[in-house]
């Protein structure tokens, strides 16, 4: 028998989406870095600022579903 | 960002990885030795209880380790704990009340009402609270909501707690490395940096030439101060945070009061650093006049989301990251087997070497997005 709350569930689906968004960020940005290796470092910040932008996302889910669960 | 030049010392890479395994072998094999010890007491403590409360037990034991105490713990249960009591400092009704934690600990549950100065009180999980005038179906003085937390009025708590002491030593720390490091400059001025110096220079730099001038750019010098301040201040309790034993293990910046305040003090700082520019694009958005009564309350929402982003992040992802640790040591008792700690320690260790990433990644984030917000307040309209 498998307990627990629904919210669980609504975090799993909020990390679904940054997973997808930050596996996007990330395979852009090793593509650019491989076409132009003298702007990785550029390229590097920009990814690490947007992938934190999406991964907060996902946080808001966490703790949305830590807030439903108490 | 190039962050190889940090790193870029082969002998540095070995020892450090050389350290983890020695770590990591230690620790499996302290896991082992105190599971085999551990053992038969949870079998016994198995039959006692029922296998609802257990599970119950473990989730709570997670939340209880991320949580700020007035004591801090350092091993053992009950009668046989060994605990470092904090001083309670509370704003009652009748004034300040002070005690020291170890006084009024001995009974969690409110089921017994204490009297300092003149003031009933009682301890219920940890906290202080004003007793009821009658005890409820478990004998405590406290009136539960929905979701048990206790309803009743409880005293301003301003105590010295394992959070506050952390913050204390973190800040001494500080002090201590960076009063060393600026005198040093000014006294071997021109001249190579020697010691601290020289492995602080390269993060120093790292700060300024990645994260302050791309984001500032020649304003960078007037936010030098704040900017290094919140890195090493962040970077330095995401690491105290995941040493297990006294001077750190307090996970202060996963303490949600703590990154408020760190993200109030980027708000204040965009404010009042805001320009004419910076406020036009708040009060006067280029768009279409009939579109205003949206977008300006649109904007003036968008000032306070980036600050209270800022907050979650960081707040969120080292909460985030202990519990998942915390998690997987609760494996081997959730599965009760030894064998899962095969599986359950390496990968423990895995995830903390990403954690010593993830803190460095996070002070990094919370700097360069402040500078970033900062810029964004004082950049003239050319520069867009």
């Amino acid at each position: 028998m498998i307990t627990g709350s629904i919210a669980g569930i609504g975090a799993g689906l909020a990390a679904i989406g940054a997973g997808i968004g930050i596996g996007q960020i990330g395979g852009k940005a090793m593509e650019g870095m491989a076409r132009q290796p003298e702007a990785a470092g550029r390229i590097q910040t920009a990814m690490l600022i947007a992938a934190a932008f999406v991964e907060a996302v996902a946080l808001f889910g966490v703790v949305v579903a830590f807030l439903g669960t108490k | 960002m190039d962050l190889s030049h940090i790193f870029n010392s082969k002998k540095i890479l070995n020892i450090v990885f050389s350290a983890v395994f020695i770590t990591a072998m230690i620790f499996s094999a302290q896991a082992q030795e105190t599971k085999k010890a551990e053992e038969p007491h949870v079998t016994k403590s198995e039959i006692n209880a029922p296998h609802e409360e257990k599970e119950e037990d473990i989730s709570q034991t997670i939340l209880h380790h991320i949580a700020d105490s007035h004591e801090w713990h350092f091993w053992g249960e009950g009668e046989n704990k060994v605990a470092v009591p904090l001083p309670v400092i509370l704003w009652t009704n009748n004034g300040f009340v002070t005690f020291l934690s170890n006084k009024h600990d001995h009974n969690d549950h409110g089921t017994e009402i204490f009297e300092e100065k003149g003031q009933q009180l009682i301890n219920y999980h940890g906290k202080y609270y004003y007793p009821n005038a009658v005890k409820n179906a478990e004998g405590a003085y406290v009136e539960l909501d929905e979701n048990a937390v206790p309803t009743n009025a409880k005293p301003l708590d301003l105590s010295i707690t394992k959070n506050v002491v952390s913050l204390f030593i973190s800040v001494i720390l500080l002090l201590i490395i960076f009063t060393s490091i600026a005198k040093a400059y000014k006294k071997r001025e021109g001249k190579a940096p020697k010691g601290l110096q020289s492995i602080l220079e390269p993060i120093i730099l790292f700060v300024r030439d990645d994260i302050a001038k791309p984001q500032l750019g020649y304003r960078y010098a007037a936010f030098m101060p704040y900017l290094l301040t919140v890195f090493f201040f962040v970077w330095l309790n995401n690491l105290m945070g995941l040493i297990p034993f006294f001077p750190g293990g307090a996970n202060l910046t996963g303490n949600i009061a703590v990154t408020m305040m760190l993200a109030l003090c980027t708000f204040i700082l965009t404010t009042i650093n805001g320009n004419k520019n910076y406020w036009g694009h708040v009060f006067t958005p280029h768009v279409p006049w009939w579109l205003y009564p949206l977008m300006i309350p649109v904007e003036i929402i968008g000032l306070f989301t980036k600050p209270i982003a800022l907050m979650i992040r960081l707040f969120a992802n080292i909460t985030a990251g202990h519990i998942l640790i915390l998690s997987l040591i609760s494996l081997i008792f959730i599965l009760k087997s030894v064998m899962v700690a095969g599986i359950a320690v390496p990968f423990v260790i895995f995830i903390s070497v990403i954690e010593l990433v993830v803190g460095f990644i996070q002070a990094f984030i919370f700097t360069i997005l402040s500078a970033l917000f900062i810029g964004m307040a004082v950049q003239e309209h050319a520069e867009h």
